[in-house]
């Protein structure tokens, strides 16, 4: 056995352990490293209700109020559980019914979540407009590709 | 040895290296020059506007290859470095020197021009979720590879602790590029994948990879114009630097 090859087996048994110890990392931090709570999570009392924490959804269609001054009330779901938003302020321009969304805030007793920050969550299509139209014709359904968010 | 393959041997020793980089530069240069100057053509004029965020979207010509490239650099490094400590060989580690500045910079212009299509887009410029994060920390590994580079006088020493932190640094990769499907991240997943195909447009498709292939020309160009004058600094008091004719000259 040549150094090189003794060199080469430090590497790759380095290596093999590196990537052993930031996978167990990884694992243990898992919920830790997501950016926000689905409705779902919510229901089952994943997310902190005490505390503030991200939501992120769907705006579902035909939800979205416009209140008083610049408040909005929507309802963000995941397409098996629905939680009301409540929010004052100025929503960004992607944010539409039946797009994605990100909101900031937390719960209050009525189970209504009161959001001071909204995001938009833009998905992985990118199209010009016919091929939109086209899609849209094809599948009255919804828009093409807001299911996986 | 088979005397039809190429002794690749031949071109880890700086002296048949460096007239082979000094060839190639030129060439590189204006495979780039050519393909980023076609690729921002067809990104402003030609790319058809996309259905839901206008032109805004057009950033993304920039912002995916140059964070492809931020990645793609790092490994490339981390392989060369490897292969300097287990072979001993001195160009690996003047290679792997030579693409850190790169790289770095399409780290950093990656999060640049993210930030910029953020703001309009999702309504914030910068936002700590996975895909943002771990991208931030490889320019921070980048930065710290050349820093730690700099800091030790003795180049072999430095070569060998700038080489361990490229190749810890390495787990990262892989975490960038599946964060967006591992986590729920603000991030939207990969419009391009080799298991998925595209959701793209064709024309939009094809304007990137061209942005691609001019950034893979431009990243070979300028990290072998560099890798020359490292090797010019680092051997210079050999006999074959000293009979070049630039340097007599």
């Amino acid at each position: 056995m040549k150094a090189r090859h003794k060199r080469l087996g430090f590497l790759l048994v380095g290596l093999a352990g590196l990537g052993l110890a930031a996978w167990l990392v990884l694992n243990a931090l898992e919920n830790n490293l997501s950016y926000f709570f689905s409705p779902s999570e919510v229901a089952e009392h994943k997310a902190p209700e005490g505390h503030v924490f991200r939501l992120g959804g769907l705006v579902e269609s035909g939800s979205l109020q416009r209140g008083q001054e610049m408040t909005v009330r929507f309802v963000v779901t995941d397409n098996a559980h629905k939680i009301n938003v409540e929010y004052t302020g100025i929503l960004p321009d992607l944010f539409s019914e039946g797009q994605g969304v990100i909101a900031q805030g937390r719960l209050n007793e009525n189970g209504i979540f009161v959001a001071d920050e909204v995001l938009a969550k833009h998905d992985e299509n990118y199209m010009p407009p016919e091929v939109a139209d086209a899609l849209e014709k094809s599948h009255q359904a919804g828009t093409p590709g807001t299911t996986n968010l | 040895m088979n005397s039809r393959l190429i002794n690749w041997f031949k071109f880890s020793s700086p002296a048949t290296y460096y007239p082979l980089a000094g060839r190639l530069v030129p060439l590189f240069s204006v495979i780039a020059l050519v393909l980023i100057g076609v690729g921002l053509y067809m990104s402003f004029f030609i790319a058809p506007t996309d259905y839901k965020q206008g032109e805004g979207y057009r950033i993304i010509f920039v912002h995916v290859p140059a964070a492809w490239m931020s990645m793609f650099i790092y490994v490339v490094m981390a392989v060369w470095s490897g292969l300097g400590l287990v072979f001993n060989t001195r160009l690996s580690a003047m290679m792997a020197k030579a693409l850190a500045p790169t790289g770095a910079m399409f780290a950093f212009l990656a999060l640049w021009t993210g930030a910029f299509w953020g703001k309009p887009m999702w309504g914030a410029w910068w936002v700590w979720d996975a895909r943002l994060t771990s991208e931030l920390i490889l320019l921070f590994l980048y930065i710290g590879f050349i820093a730690l580079q700099g800091a030790i006088d003795d180049p072999r020493r430095a070569d060998r602790a700038g080489a361990i932190l490229a190749l810890v640094g390495v787990v990262n990769i892989p975490i960038i590029y599946f964060s967006v499907k591992w986590w729920n991240t603000l991030h939207q997943g990969a419009s391009v994948s080799i298991t998925k195909g595209s959701s793209m447009g064709q024309v939009m498709l094809w304007t990137m990879l061209i942005m691609t292939l001019g950034f893979w020309a431009y990243s070979i160009a300028v990290s072998l114009a560099r890798v020359r004058s490292i090797i010019l600094e680092r051997e210079r008091d050999t006999t074959w630097v000293s009979e070049l004719p630039e340097v007599r000259g």
